[in-house]
């Protein structure tokens, strides 16, 4: 018996092309007589535009074309929001692909410069002349939602574009009141940069002729940009043809459709040429979404004995200049749902304000919402822990879910398919032998060193799910995937798939499922996809859903060639199909095993269709739809040790301990790389990430330089573990895992960094926490006066 | 103005603007597109390259800078079809995800683990400073880094 594929860390099949430089990514692709396009973008976060003009810009050498929104006109409708959220009282204002008298965020663009050479397109966008009237600006969300904000759309009364309320406010109150213990907190969700290391790039090219238009851009979902290219440019579908070639990360900022792919799009229908156009870093992060933005007021009612009773938070989320792609979907549906977490808790409540503002546009970040519930639970949970006097993790050791394999229903409505969190839970503790560490803290601190140590649980919801539900929380598509498996008369075998990973590895984990159903070995099978023409319909790479739901469709699809494969080799040997056992790749008669049909073999029968069993079809191909019947909850236990310097504010993170359960795992190496990566994310929005706008609405961490990304030297190793609850509902028992990482570290480490410092009597510090932050709250703590910093010395 | 850089062992000659890029110059003027950008600040390390044996951020240099000087890109360091035992360090130990840091990081690290035979982990995370990867978490590509380098010293 040969090893077994399913659960072997093999390697990726990916990395020969990465590794010697030839994949191809967007920038990558080079097409005769191309013409650049470069943006040229409000410098103000909120103006109106008084006057453009180009005449400069287009007397430049190579310079074709300058357009600004009059030019489009018509041409282009404008940005779609893609999640409508029912009973919120969603206002949905107009996202033109170039701003209309009005610019609502530094970057959100003004004309476009169409030139024949990215150097002189951007020295052309530099010289239009823009005369703009700067108005008053604002960038926190609560602020933005107050009397006397400036407006931002004359159409959405107060900056409030929706209110979502889940829960009961009265049932809240009276958990609330009759509670021994509350606790609350003002968290701040600080905004992060995504920053996939591909910045965006989009290249279009129109053939006037067929009236066919090719977009290859930087998408986590082809098939829904084909959708809104479609719908703004007027093309029909058929005739919109988007590639997501190699695509260098997402993290959720390459899934909404921008005004950047809108304009070479329109553009190159415009001139009959093709169109390109790639972002620079510093355009990228002030153009490309950012990541959360709440500002949450939050309260966890407990008993004395450290039973949590209920969870209740006001969120202002900010939305930025305009509601992207599935903007609104983000703090309500994708956060409130999960304030229950893996805690025998019945009392939730959530009122997300969603709120215009002048900063750039937010949506999806890994983790998406659950990330933001996960925080503001555990941070309350460890402040409840602090209030009565025990010990974090025996409050959530008494709150825990029990294990269940098939089905739990929680208050918000959610049914969680499967969980075992006690066992997750001790075997952390275990691996990082929490039951001796309270005494080396107390050792430590008589040396006077600072040691935390934090430890988060979860459980999230993710592989985006059944259909019905998207339909009913007003998501503007289905969340179903479909694939194609072929296999060609020589039994190699092409497997098509509406999905479109970027990085994880999925060309590598979803072969290794057909591998296991259907026998071919992992290196004949190719997995296809990210060409809207190419592949069957999908709608993407996101939310922890490929694996479960393109995975599990593809499994299908295989076990129904495998049954066809059943009934020919029975066929073929002339044998009862009863009789016909499989193993390892081939079909044998029960009983006479020196008869055998291999599934090779039988892909060509089947292809010939020389003998075919009556009514039997010829080929060897199956496609299969899959609509989940439920979400998966992926669960676990993250523990971080750090060690806080009180002189300086340093904080040194020593040991990450994660223990998740993402079911069985196909590929045990890609999924710690997913652990890893997303560890990582979340690690650092406790400790350094963090966008930062001036009053005005000037975005300062505009580049690399200023904006803090995680560097090798920050981390430890990380010491990973598993346990495996198989999914009930799924065929083959998976959960996601892509998102994991960022929702449970970002509380492990702040809750860690947090306990160092209780002794300190530092009990809350905004994120990122940096050193000079931690520093300033020890000072603020102490109540002394704070010694001078050099900094402030020399400003003085 | 008129340059002559060696690429990959190969001269090419070119008229280019005086103020292109050396990434630049890689990547549309010879339309080697392995060498990356990640960045405008000359953080990231994506567009790592090397001249004359150093490793150099290929974004952080005119290309007329390097008229007559020899230039590594990712697509010249296999060699006789065999890859780099970086590269192959990479592949086995899961180094890589999206692969877009990828070919920077292996470029300096490659060039790391040959000057630093045996380097610690420590010594191996403190130099990839300057090489951002957003997708792995570094941990994989530690790893790599490692068994170069260890096999460098045990040669
Ligand atoms: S592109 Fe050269 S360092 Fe980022
Ligand atoms: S592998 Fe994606 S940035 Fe490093």
């Amino acid at each position: 018996m040969s090893t077994r594929i399913f659960g072997s860390g093999i390697k990726r099949r990916e990395d020969p092309r990465l590794i010697t430089g030839e994949a191809r990514y967007t920038d990558d692709i080079k097409l005769p007589g191309v013409l650049h396009m470069a943006v040229v973008r409000s410098p103000y976060a909120h103006a109106n535009i008084v006057s453009i003009d180009s005449s400069a810009a287009e007397a430049m050498d190579g310079v074709v074309a300058v357009y600004t929104s009059e030019d489009i006109g018509d041409g282009l409708a404008g940005l779609p929001t893609a999640w409508l959220i029912p009973d919120s009282d969603l206002k949905t204002p107009e996202h033109p692909a170039l701003a209309k008298g009005k610019a609502r965020y530094v970057g959100d663009g003004v004309a476009i410069v169409l030139a024949d050479d990215r150097y002189r397109a951007q020295d052309a966008a530099d010289a239009v002349v823009v005369d703009y009237e700067e108005l008053p600006a604002v960038i926190d969300p609560e602020e933005a939602a107050g009397e006397g904000a400036p407006l931002i759309h004359d159409d959405v009364e107060g900056n409030i574009a929706f209110r979502w309320v889940m829960g009961d406010r009265e049932a809240s109150d009276a958990v609330f009141d009759a509670a021994d213990v509350v606790v609350s907190e003002r968290i701040l969700q600080q905004r992060l940069l995504p920053t996939a290391m591909e910045t965006r790039a989009a290249m279009a090219q129109y053939n006037p002729a067929t009236q066919e238009l090719t977009l290859w851009c930087t998408s986590q979902n082809p098939h829904i940009h084909r959708f809104i290219i479609s719908a703004v440019t007027g093309l029909n579908e058929n005739k919109v043809r988007v590639i997501a070639p190699e695509v260098g990360g997402g993290f959720g900022s390459k899934i909404p459709c921008y005004p950047d792919e809108a304009l070479v799009s329109w553009a190159s229908m415009k001139l009959g040429v093709p169109v390109k156009w790639t972002e620079t870093r510093s355009e990228n992060y002030l153009i490309t979404i950012h990541g959360r933005d709440h500002v949450q007021h939050v309260e966890m009612a407990a008993a004395n004995d450290g039973t949590l009773l209920g969870v209740r938070a006001t969120v202002y989320a900010g939305m930025g200049g305009y509601l992207s792609t599935a903007a609104p979907g983000i703090p309500t549906i994708l956060h409130g749902l999960l304030y229950v977490g893996p805690y025998t808790m019945d009392s939730v409540f959530c009122e997300s304000i969603g709120v215009m503002t002048n900063g750039t546009p937010t949506d999806a970040y890994r983790g998406a919402g659950r990330p933001e519930a996960t925080f503001l639970l555990e941070r309350m949970v460890d402040n409840v822990a602090r209030e009565i006097g025990m010990d974090p993790v025996e409050v959530r050791r008494k709150n825990l879910i029990p294990a269940f394999e098939d089905g739990y229903e929680v208050a918000t409505t959610l049914i969680y398919d499967s969980g075992d969190y006690p066992a997750a839970f001790e075997k952390a503790l275990d691996m990082a032998g929490y039951g001796d560490f309270r005494a080396q803290q107390n050792s430590a601190a008589a040396e006077g060193r600072y040691l935390g140590i934090g430890v988060t649980t979860y459980t999230e919801m993710c592989g985006l799910g059944p259909s019905q539900v998207a339909g009913a929380v007003g998501f503007q598509g289905g969340l179903w995937e479909s694939a194609t498996v072929r296999v060609t008369p020589t039994g190699k075998v092409q497997a098509l798939i509406g999905a479109s990973p970027h990085g994880q590895g999925s060309e590598t984990t979803l072969a290794q499922i057909i591998s296991e159903e259907l026998g071919f070995p992992v290196d004949d099978i190719e997995v296809i996809h990210g060409d809207t023409t190419e592949t069957p319909m999908g709608w993407g790479t996101y939310g922890s859903r490929t694996t479960p739901v393109t995975g599990a469709a593809l499994a299908q699809a295989s076990r129904k060639l495998k049954e066809k494969a059943r009934v020919l080799a029975g066929h073929l040997m002339e044998a009862n199909v009863d009789d016909i056992e499989y193993a390892d790749g081939s079909f044998s008669v029960k009983g006479s095993p020196d008869q055998a049909q291999s599934i090779q073999d039988v892909a060509l029968m089947a292809h010939l269709a020389w003998n075919m069993p009556e009514g039997m079809d010829p080929g060897f191909e199956e496609s299969q739809f899959y609509d989940p019947p439920n979400f998966v909850y992926p669960f676990g236990t993250h523990i971080a040790v750090v060690e806080v310097d009180a002189e300086t504010g340093e904080i040194e993170l020593q040991r990450y301990i994660a223990v998740d359960d993402c079911g069985p795992q196909i590929n045990p190496e890609i999924v710690a790389g997913q652990i890893h990566g997303g560890v990582v994310q979340g690690v650092a929005q406790a400790l350094c990430e963090g966008a930062i706008y001036s009053d005005d609405g000037q975005l300062l961490t505009g580049s690399m330089m200023d904006y803090c990304m995680p560097k090798a030297d920050m981390f430890p190793n990380f010491e990973l573990g598993e346990t495996v609850t198989p999914s009930p509902h799924h065929p083959v028992g998976v959960k996601g895992v892509g998102e994991t990482g960022t929702i449970a570290s970002t509380p492990t480490v702040y809750n860690a960094v947090l306990d160092a410092l209780a002794p300190l009597g530092v009990k809350q510090i905004d994120m990122p926490l940096t050193a000079a932050k931690v520093w300033s709250a020890i000072q603020d703590a102490n109540g002394q006066e704070k010694p001078k910093r050099l900094g402030d010395l020399l400003n003085e | 103005m008129q340059v002559a850089i060696t690429v990959n062992g190969v001269v090419h000659e070119r008229d280019v603007d005086p103020r292109t890029l050396l990434v630049h110059f890689l990547r549309e003027d010879l339309d080697m597109t392995g060498t990356k950008i990640g960045c405008d600040t000359s953080q990231c390390g994506a567009c790592t390259v090397h001249l004359n044996g150093k490793v150099l951020k290929s974004c952080t240099l005119l290309a007329v800078q390097a008229d007559g000087a020899e230039v590594t890109t990712i697509e010249g360091l296999a060699e006789n079809g065999e890859h780099h035992p970086m590269q192959t360090a990479f592949w086995e130990n899961h180094g890589l995800q999206c692969g877009y840091c990828t070919p920077g990081m292996i470029m300096a690290s490659a060039a790391f683990a040959r000057d630093n035979p045996g380097a610690s982990e420590s010594d191996i995370r403190h130099y990839l400073e300057g090489n951002i990867c957003r997708c792995t978490g570094y941990h994989n590509i530690v790893k790599a880094v490692k068994q170069v380098a260890d096999a460098a010293a045990g040669s």
